[in-house]
């Protein structure tokens, strides 16, 4: 007897899923720490739009772009803990007594990822249309974001992936919360690229992937349709999620020395 | 090694060992072999190698050196079809506190593949038979000991495997959840033909339930057979007795000493394996009674299976445990 991938993938991400959903702790602050930073932005930041070259009179449809990157560092700490713990219990060694294969236990572990993913991206644009900001390029444009979120979200949770397959603990996944957060900050989360004019700053936020995150999804809030901008918010989600899931691999190789 | 045992679902154990980083050979050259249908019990304080000889047999460790087959499949070059054939309930009842019993029977039973419409109704008939049919919907995390070990046991026999391995089933267990694992255990390889090979550092547990037993002490298997032919061997019934004053125990440990040779008693008391047997027990009693040493308590043991491990080893079990090497602990928790 022996299942097929495609089995595996989908009882592992029922599991995730049921996981998830099961902690109520997981959803909570994924979703409200990202839109309390999204109030505390607009209300402190609001005469920024008066710069020149600002690209939009509304300060909350420019901000409005940080929830989803935000929401997505929760996903490296969810996804990583919860393998972490796996790891920690032996549950992972009840599953390496199966015909399981790593693929399959990595795809399934970012179902939960996913799931959170979309419903994050779902609440925090509904309440930013609802607080007033723009989306230009429409209700197709809704659903491209959600997908783009989501797919950050599931690039994000593949490095947590890593972590907690690498250092094998619940701690030292959470450890890399702040540094991720290190990035956000670093990169042009509050005013646009063009207009950071400190030179180390600027520097830093045009080689930090994460500001072609933003820009990716504030050309659908704020431009419309910049299949540019798209490409390579697209491109690089795709891209840390390729490194992020080899790396993942390679680490379960090891932590898994199953003859 | 026979061929017989390589067909059937028995283990076959050559020269094993376990050497781990800057640590001790956790496994250090054992032979044993397990027949189809017997149960096994490794027996071993903390720290002897079982956990690792376990881990070794199932596929979740490489061994160093020397070979193994179980279900006649080699650990090393063989580990899916190994893995195919066996179950394993190994140390830590390894389950997702957020998942019901039912649920970790399913995921279980389609991971192994069994077919939609036998997931349900395998997973009941084993829920059922651990007795844990009344909590299946309930959430594991609120489950005690015991039904944590219980359910261990059900996942572990989830796709009818023919050799099954069990680290330690009953450690923290009480002695009710201790008996019922103990019967399901012995039901298993009497009624359905299951090899067992079951890891524990409870005497009792291993008189009880195994077929043979093998004693391992630091890495090295120092005696096997029944527990029957390992009494035998060590043949002796062992007298002790506890002085009415405390002043008088070296006496009585030199009045003893004429009657055999001295073996573990308890703080106060003085034991000896007696040279001639149960006869000598009058001539104890009156050669203490001669040098006016009063006896508060006098007891006559049978040789158990600490007297043996007393005999090979020259320490009790109770206490002779250390800490496992951390390098002993499964290759998924080590740091890479």
């Amino acid at each position: 007897m022996s299942s097929s991938l495609g089995n595996q993938v989908g009882q592992l991400a029922r599991r995730s899923v049921v996981r998830t959903l099961r902690q109520p702790a997981q959803i909570v602050p994924a979703i409200v720490f990202p839109l309390f930073l999204l109030a505390v932005n607009t209300g402190g930041l609001k005469d920024a739009t008066s710069l020149p070259g600002f690209p939009t009179d509304s300060y909350l449809t420019f901000i409005l772009a940080v929830p989803f990157i935000q929401g997505a560092l929760f996903s490296v700490m969810n996804s990583g803990t919860d393998l972490a713990r796996d790891i920690e219990t032996g549950f992972l060694n009840r599953l390496a007594l199966t015909p399981l294969r790593g693929a399959a236990l990595l795809s399934g572990l970012l179902a939960g990822a996913t799931v959170l993913g979309v419903v994050q991206a779902v609440v925090y644009l509904a309440v930013g249309l609802i607080a007033g900001a723009e989306m230009a390029a429409g209700a197709g444009g809704a659903l491209v974001l959600v997908l783009l979120s989501v797919t950050i979200t599931v690039a994000f949770g593949t490095i947590g992936l890593f972590a907690a397959l690498r250092f094998g603990t619940g701690e030292a996944v959470q450890g890399l919360f702040p540094v991720f957060f290190v990035f956000l900050f670093l990169s042009a989360m509050t005013l646009p690229l063009d207009l950071l004019t400190t030179d180390w700053f600027h520097a830093i936020a045009s080689v930090n992937p994460v500001t072609y995150l933003l820009e990716a999804i504030r050309s659908l809030l704020i431009e419309g349709w910049n299949l540019g901008d798209l490409a390579l918010g697209f491109g690089i989600a795709a891209a840390i999620g390729a490194i992020g899931m080899t790396a993942a691999s390679s680490a379960l190789k090891t932590r898994l020395v199953r003859t | 090694m026979t061929t017989e045992t390589q067909r059937s679902g028995g283990i076959e154990v050559e020269s094993l060992v376990r050497e781990f980083k800057n640590g001790p050979r956790a496994v250090d050259g054992i032979d044993l072999e397990v027949a189809q249908g017997e149960i096994y019990g490794f027996l071993g304080p903390n720290g002897a190698g079982k956990s690792t000889t376990v881990l070794m047999l199932t596929t979740l460790l490489p061994p160093t050196a020397g070979t193994a087959r179980v279900g006649g499949f080699d650990v090393v070059e063989q580990g899916p079809q190994v893995r195919a054939s066996i179950g394993a309930a190994l140390q830590e009842a390894a389950l997702d506190p957020l998942l019901t019993g039912r649920e970790h029977m399913r995921l279980q039973t389609a991971l192994h593949g069994l077919g939609k419409n036998q997931r349900e109704s395998r997973g009941n008939e084993l829920l059922e038979r651990v007795g844990l049919d009344y909590a299946a919907d309930r959430k594991v995390g609120g489950y005690s000991g015991g039904m944590k070990r219980r359910l261990d046991l059900a996942l572990a026999l989830a796709h009818r495997p023919r050799i099954l391995f069990l680290d330690e089933p009953t450690t923290g267990l009480d002695i009710q959840s201790r008996t019922a694992l103990w019967e399901e255990v012995a039901r298993l390889a009497a009624e359905d033909g299951v090899t067992v090979f079951l890891t524990t550092q409870y005497l009792e547990e291993a008189d009880a339930l195994a077929n043979r037993v093998g004693i391992i002490d630091h890495g090295h298997l120092v005696a096997e057979g029944t527990p029957a032919e390992l009494k035998a061997e060590i043949g002796r019934l062992t007298v002790e007795a506890v002085p009415r004053e405390e002043g008088d125990r070296e006496r009585m440990t030199a009045v003893l000493g004429r009657f055999g040779q001295g073996a573990g008693s308890s703080p106060r008391g003085v034991a000896v394996r007696l040279d001639g047997g149960e006869s000598q027990l009058a001539e104890v009693v009156r050669a203490l009674d001669s040098e006016g040493i009063a006896i508060e308590r006098l007891q006559l043991h049978a040789p158990s299976l600490d007297d043996v491990f007393l005999a090979k080893t020259g320490r009790s079990l109770e206490g002779a445990g250390e800490e496992e090497p951390a390098e002993a602990e499964p290759e998924t928790a080590a740091p890479a």
